[in-house]
């Protein structure tokens, strides 16, 4: 069954910005997504990774290797001919171990033969693709912890059990998560890139769309998804074109001003924010296709990259929306 | 009633007939549950298997892995199918849903979104207002069905045959009137209304339309979208008395001479809201009138019994089988295997033995001690004489210590009593929005049936720690009941009941505190803490902080029984 096309979701603008975001720079530090259940989260990521052009990989190799720098994994990797895999998106089961998820002794070889050969786990395998985490609120915080540690570094390091093995994990974090079910320690929070609110399309004829598609789509999803390649290879295109771009983006001074401005006004601790939103706004500049980042493109992404940042007033009932929108029109309209 | 039992054997056939509807589960009745689960049976190809899936299954024999211990005895790898891959094309019944784990919830999800590949059957034996089966598993499955009205005489009810049906389609009007109910019952989710959406279909399949109609959106509406509503439909201007009899027909003809563009897809959404409405159980109209719509009764806690055998501090190896999370201790597991080896080698070694020969004996698995969640559960009285003085002070306090359980990840609880009797406002939960709400919903007023508040607190504590976590109980009260336990008024029964109540906390070696809000120290207030066998805690003229202050103090590890 083929997966349900990126370009055929229906609204949902900002997280499908947010993920395009993390696709052109994926050091963005992954995507949070807050919302109920139900309203297309894990679609919309898993129809970016069947998205994207397939990946080479060198065969045999369980760590994902690419052609262009093979043998950087702990082993076997003896494999000399390279094939194409499509980008990996890993759906992380609630209530996964931590010997799923970093990787563990392979209990059997050791007890049999006395090996000491490391099992790669869930991180291993979404080296290059996605990893998506579901109710990461409900997630074990060490675990969520360790996760956000792999997804800054890039690398996976494992010391327990006698073991000492480190390996690539390069990955677009999502998560997701319905505050109303508990929430994330903000600790945490800071550590994603972006953060989005999705809410399920309220108008009636969006959710009659949706209908349309889901029904178009359960029919054939051969024929379906065939109908919107066409839009799919838009988005593509785009989103190579970003890539392309985003090298030499240059960040006028005044922008840099602005953004620190911008942070403070908000009242944002720390540098991580504001670093953040430079980045996510040369991203979304790259692509729009401009040549260099605007003022307007800080603006647009600034509540993605900073909404999650604030600090929670337990007394002030507005969102954190409402509080980077008002301080934007204070001082910058 | 026989509705129900027929609603349900229903949903059995339009399940039969469309497995992208996920499932269903079925609420209470022993016998006809049992029943309508045989229906499915009777309509679907005789080797379809069916799997139960036992709440204790570890996640190797859920998702298939290696089986260490055949493995051993062995000398080969043995893998192990999991059950997931076992009930692919057929049906997976979970007994007791409401006490499933969240991690095997999370991997059952997991494979219904990747494969679709089986009926899910949640059998909910919670009792009326207890939890509900991981809103992950209820999202997925369409049906949330009710057998508790069915009768031992409804039983005789023959089972439905199989049938086959050819395919029909929903016109764009039928779909919007469908988005429109889902929209007005307030059901925001968008699986349901795709699955009310493929049962209209289906239901008109069954009848042998090629296009569905007005019954097949009611069916669809009554099945799937009431049971989820969070809302009751906004009243038309006029209530719905019963609309004149003869004047339908009239309008009906006139609507048949008039265009099409005289009929608005609205009509049919109203009759299907009046569908709705008939299906929504009153005690759910009444959650819903009060503002607060029946969401799931779990915070973000639930599903954290993690065995100690998980994480947390080291306390050494024991014997045991590793997998699902129980880590091998390797060292200790040779050092159990070694001492035996030359016994061991003169038996004939079995094939592909290694070095050293182990026995499933020798395994030894990792050990850790694991400190239960506390859940804070406050008992607020919100009555007139505490509402007077303290009631903002009482919840600024419970907005401290919530900011606090935050940041520690702690649960908080919210029970109020005033009136007559005394109700729980928020179950545990680690969400700082629904806590923050359901204090600012918080009323003042009335007698205080303190008897009643320290009874449903006890209930709730035992239901706490039933679940692995320590409760620990925070009473705000300034301990003049006058309110007896059966909710009549008069002060001597009232405090004798509190007592009473009282002493079953210290029966139930519960740790709790009772800080006295009342304005100067009073004797009552005292009597009940001693009672309770808890800490008194006088707090004349305090702020919250003072208040929060003194639950810190006294929730420290320092315990009065230790």
């Amino acid at each position: 069954m083929a997966r349900f096309p990126f370009s055929a979701i229906v609204g949902q603008d900002e997280m499908k910005l947010a993920l395009l975001i993390a696709a052109v720079d994926p050091t963005i530090g992954g995507v949070m997504v807050f919302g109920d259940r139900g309203t297309g989260k894990s679609t919309a990521a898993r129809a970016l990774a069947s998205l994207l052009p397939p990946i080479m990989v060198m065969d045999g190799c369980r760590f994902g290797c690419s052609p262009e720098s093979p043998r950087a994994c702990p082993g076997p990797c003896e494999g000399t001919k390279a094939s194409k895999r499509p980008v990996p998106f890993v759906d992380l089961p609630l209530g996964a171990t931590e010997d799923r998820v970093l990787g563990s002794l392979d209990l059997e070889r050791a007890l049999r033969t006395g090996e000491k050969v490391f099992e790669p786990g869930l991180l291993a395998r979404a080296h290059r693709g996605f990893l998506y985490i579901d109710e990461i609120n409900l997630l074990e915080d060490h675990l969520v912890d360790l996760l956000l540690d792999v997804a800054a570094s890039g690398e996976n390091v494992v010391e327990r059990e006698g073991l000492s093995v480190r390996h690539k994990a390069r990955f677009v974090l999502i998560g997701s998560g319905n505050p109303e079910e508990g929430e994330l320690r903000p600790q945490l929070l800071d550590r994603f890139g972006l953060s989005v609110e999705v809410r399920t399309p309220r108008a009636i004829d969006d959710r009659v769309e949706i209908m349309r598609r889901c029904a178009a789509h359960d029919a054939d999803s051969n024929v379906f998804a065939a109908n919107w390649a066409e839009e799919d290879d838009k988005v593509l295109h785009q989103i190579a074109r970003g890539q392309k771009r985003l090298a030499k983006m240059d960040v006028p001074d005044d922008v840099l001003v602005d953004a620190a401005r911008l942070c403070s006004a908000i009242g944002v601790d720390g540098l991580r924010g504001e670093l953040t939103l430079m980045r996510a706004a040369r991203a979304y500049a790259a692509l729009k296709g401009a040549k260099l980042v605007r003022r307007e493109h800080l603006l647009h992404i600034a509540p993605l990259a900073l909404r999650h940042r604030l600090r929670r007033d337990v007394l002030d009932e507005s969102g954190s929306t409402a509080r980077i929108e008002r301080t934007i029109a204070e001082h910058f309209v | 009633m026989t509705d129900q039992l027929a609603d349900a054997l229903l949903a059995a056939r339009l399940l039969a007939q469309d497995p992208s509807l996920g499932g269903m589960c079925l609420r209470g009745g022993g016998p006809a549950r049992d029943m309508v689960i045989e229906a499915l049976r009777a309509l679907l190809p005789s080797e379809t298997p069916f799997r139960r899936l036992p709440g204790h299954i570890d996640d190797d024999r859920l998702s298939g892995g290696t089986d260490i211990a055949a493995s051993l005895a062995s000398g080969t790898l043995v893998l192990q199918r999991g059950l997931l891959a076992e009930v692919s094309g057929g049906v997976l019944i979970i007994p007791m849903a409401e006490r499933l784990r969240i991690d095997i919830a999370g991997r059952v999800s997991q494979a219904m979104d990747n494969e679709r590949a089986f009926l899910l059957i949640l059998l909910d034996d919670g009792a009326e207002g207890d939890d509900r089966p991981p809103p992950a598993l209820m999202e997925r499955v369409a049906f949330d069905l009710s057998l508790n009205a069915v009768r031992p005489a409804d039983l005789a009810t023959p089972l439905p045959v199989p049938e086959t049906a050819t395919p029909a389609t929903l016109d764009s009007e039928d779909m919007s009137a469908l988005a429109a109910t889902a929209t007005a019952l307030g059901v925001t989710s968008l699986r349901p209304l795709l699955h009310a959406a493929a049962a209209a279909r289906t239901h008109a399949a069954l009848a042998g339309r090629a296009l569905a109609e007005m019954a097949d959106l009611e069916a669809a509406t009554r099945l799937i979208l009431a049971p989820r509503a969070t809302q009751l439909p906004a009243e038309a201007e006029a209530p719905p008395p019963p609309p004149p009899a003869p004047e339908q027909p009239e309008r009906e003809q006139e609507q048949n001479e008039s265009d099409e563009d005289d009929t608005p897809p609205d009509i049919p959404e109203d009759l299907l809201i009046e569908a709705a409405r008939a299906m929504i159980p009153p005690d759910v109209l009444d959650l819903i009138a009060k503002g607060r719509a029946q969401r799931s009764a779990r915070g973000g806690g639930q599903g954290r019994r993690t065995g100690s055998a998980m994480r947390g501090k080291p306390l050494g190896a024991r014997p045991g089988m590793p997998g699902g999370g129980v880590r091998m201790a390797l060292v200790d597991t040779l050092r159990a295997a070694i001492p035996w080896q030359p016994l061991r080698r003169l038996d004939p070694a079995p094939e592909g033995a290694g070095p050293i020969r182990f026995r499933r004996d020798d395994l030894r698995v990792r050990r850790f001690e694991e400190r239960a969640t506390t859940v804070t559960l406050f008992c607020v009285d919100a009555s007139g004489s505490a509402a007077m003085s303290r009631l903002a002070e009482a919840k600024g306090a419970v907005e401290l210590i919530l900011a606090q359980a935050y940041v520690k990840r702690a649960e908080v609880a919210l029970l109020a009593f005033r009136g007559t009797g005394a109700e729980l406002l928020l179950p545990p939960t680690r969400s700082l929005t629904r806590a923050k709400r359901a204090l600012s919903e918080l009323p003042g007023g009335g007698g205080t049936p303190l008897a009643s508040g320290i009874a449903l607190a006890r209930q709730l504590a035992d239901a706490i720690a039933a679940r692995g976590r320590t409760p620990m109980l925070v009473f705000l009260t300034d301990g003049s009941a006058n309110i007896a336990a059966d909710g009549s008024p008069g002060r001597a029964q009232a405090n004798a009941d509190a007592l009473t109540a009282a002493r079953t906390i210290a029966a139930g070696r519960l740790d709790a505190v009772v800080i006295d809000i009342s304005p100067r120290p009073r004797p009552e207030a005292a009597r009940v803490a001693e009672a309770m066998r808890a800490r008194y805690l006088p707090l004349p003229f305090a702020d919250a902080k003072a208040l929060n202050a003194a639950v810190a103090l006294a929730t420290q590890p320092e315990r009065k029984r230790a």
